[in-house]
């Protein structure tokens, strides 16, 4: 039987949300192309995660084991990703958009000499039995469907765009070590050091709130105080719209948005935002949306449950107030 | 000896161009927008960066040249020209018929990097990190698997020393420095700064320069080479309803403090 390789991730130990829901999009592929769901791990230690593989879907689980692998390492990914698809030859490979699936999708294709369907957030099998996607183009103003047309089919699937299936842990699995027999000589990148910006508070790919700032907001200041205050105040995290960005008031690991994190709190109020796609490309997950913004024809409109017209600088503090009287 | 940087800069559809302007060929593919807009393509904001960053790393390094390279059918040199008129030193343009609507970037991949090895020798290749059209991050990546060479993505300060680049690449926590020996690709964000304007002194010497061109046959490349690996079958703009309640109230104040409220009532906080 034909196999869909799914390159798995590990979060501190345990299977990583974003290869759960990539299990769930992979299930209904493995169906139509009678095929079973495989998932790599290149956690050096990952025995509870390929379990909960097992669990959420999967059939079959390599732990991809090499000295080189370990902390993430791009070249070391990439290489003994390459070197499985290259022994196994699945009829497709389904890759998560995470920070680490953005990095190793697109050469991971190039080197096993076929093409990859990038940010997908549907995937379906055609009636040429053939993947094909939708996924946003132009900013998100568009929908393109996408067709692989050479094998491995490849796809980069946007996280948050399935919910995870029901862990059955009933389901068994084989469970195979795959030893990479990786060369030194492939690592060609030194990470000299990782440093984490702590952006105060929340982190924004996990913040069930988010408060948005955009270029409406004048200047770098109300980063700090209003919608600070405003954020404090309801438990949230602070982002950024690429104008913002752009401008430099605020650093990039603040930028939601096509080019920046996509998030999907269950609520996101947009202070001076205009809602561009490009920005609503990064936050369409979102349950709630709610908007600041003195332009009322505004596009954020549209997309908003909840919305203000007026001068964020008059509207912020007495909603923080009200929300301290509240809460 | 001269350090040799290539940039590529891709011509786009303004990405400010409302929706409502598109004119969409579904099966074919394509989008374009209306002639009769008026709406006049730019060079991708990322690839902007990339130029900024290019001449950033001319100035650091001394003796440098820039060379800017770009794939298409149809340019618009008024437009194009600005890459050199910013400060860079060449232009090369891949054009051909078959370079139009490059959808599929493996093929736009492998014309680039044919064209970077005939150019010679070159010690890094810059790019932005994504395009505003077809919003696929891959092209720089794929060139980088193609020549063979490392590759950074996402860098938003490149360094040049001994040999390696020293780049600063953005994460989601925060940042990691990366060492990649040279030749390398790098791709770049926004945080270069802004992208410089063209000084007269640059657009008059720009004026001057004519960019080189290479169509299919002149770059070796046959049809075969260009054959898709993936296919676009359907464009369309997805349908949205809005529903939004604005939130009313005697000043502005009121508003503020009548939004808490609501979404107190709709248990959103």
């Amino acid at each position: 039987m034909s196999e869909i390789l799914l390159v798995g991730e590990v979060n501190g130990g345990n299977l990583a949300e974003a290869t759960a829901e990539l299990i769930a999009h992979g299930k209904p592929l493995a169906e139509s192309l009678t095929s079973s769901i495989s998932v790599a791990l290149l956690d050096q230690d990952s025995t509870s995660a390929a379990q909960e593989a097992i669990s959420q879907g999967a059939d079959k689980v390599y732990n991809i084991k090499d000295s080189l692998l370990g902390t993430y390492q791009t070249d070391a990914y990439l290489a003994s990703l390459a070197k499985l698809i290259q022994e196994i030859n699945p009829i497709a490979v389904l890759i998560s958009k995470t920070e680490i699936g953005a990095d190793i999708g697109a050469r991971l294709a190039f080197r096993v000499d076929t093409g990859i369907v990038q940010d997908c957030i549907e995937v379906s099998v055609n009636s040429d039995n053939k993947i094909q996607a939708n996924r946003p183009v132009f900013g998100g103003n568009c929908m393109a469907t996408v067709v692989c047309e050479s094998t491995p089919m490849m796809a980069l699937i946007r996280p948050k765009t399935k919910e995870a299936l029901e862990a059955d842990t009933s389901r068994s699995g084989d469970v195979v070590d795959y030893n990479a027999d990786l060369d030194e000589s492939v690592i060609k990148n030194q990470v000299v050091e990782r440093v984490e910006e702590v952006q105060e508070g929340i982190r924004l790919e996990d913040a069930a709130r988010i408060v948005g700032g955009g270029r409406g907001m004048n200047g770098p200041e109300p980063f700090d105080n209003e919608l600070k205050d405003l954020a404090d105040t309801m438990g949230a995290a602070i982002g950024a719209s690429r104008a913002a960005v752009d401008i430099g008031w605020v650093p990039y690991s603040y930028q939601i948005g096509l080019t920046g994190k996509k998030v999907a709190p269950d609520l996101y109020l947009l202070v001076g935002i205009s809602g561009a796609s490009q920005h609503m490309a990064g936050c369409s997950g979102s349950k709630n949306l709610v908007a600041i913004n003195k332009d009322p024809d505004a596009n954020i409109f549209r997309d908003a449950r909840f919305g203000v017209v007026g001068d964020w600088e008059k509207v912020l503090p007495a909603l923080t107030q009200q929300l301290k009287e509240l809460m | 000896m001269s350090f040799n940087i290539v940039v590529l800069a891709k011509q786009v559809i303004d990405p400010e161009a409302p929706s409502a302007s598109y004119r969409i060929d579904g099966s074919a593919g394509k989008l374009e927008v209306d002639s009769s807009q008026k709406i006049a393509p730019v060079i991708n904001g990322f690839c902007e960066n990339a130029i900024e960053a290019a001449l950033q790393i001319k100035e650091a390094v001394g003796d440098a040249t820039v060379s800017v390279i770009s794939a298409g059918s149809d340019f618009v040199m008024d437009v194009m020209k600005k890459a050199v008129s910013m400060g860079s030193d060449e232009m090369y343009l891949l054009q051909d018929e078959k370079f139009s609507n490059l959808n599929d970037s493996s093929i736009t991949a492998k014309l680039l990097a044919t064209a970077i090895q005939k150019i010679g020798e070159y010690d890094l290749v810059l790019a932005g990190m994504q395009a505003s059209d077809w919003d696929q991050a891959q092209v720089p990546l794929g060139i980088a698997e193609i020549l063979g060479v490392p590759c950074v993505p996402i860098a938003r300060k490149i360094e040049i020393k001994d040999g390696r680049a020293i780049c600063e690449r953005a994460t989601d926590a925060g940042y990691e420095t990366v060492s990649a020996p040279l030749p390398s690709v790098i791709t770049v964000n926004n945080e270069f700064g802004q992208p410089r304007y063209p000084t007269l002194r640059n657009i008059m010497a720009a004026a001057r320069k004519t960019p080189i061109t290479w169509d299919a046959a002149e770059l070796g490349l046959s049809d075969d080479d260009l054959s898709p690996r993936i296919k676009i079958v359907d464009l369309f703009i997805p349908e949205k309803q809005s529903q939004c309640e604005i939130i009313e109230g005697e000043d502005e104040e009121e508003m503020g403090r009548n939004l808490a409220l609501k979404m107190r009532e709709a248990k959103l906080i």
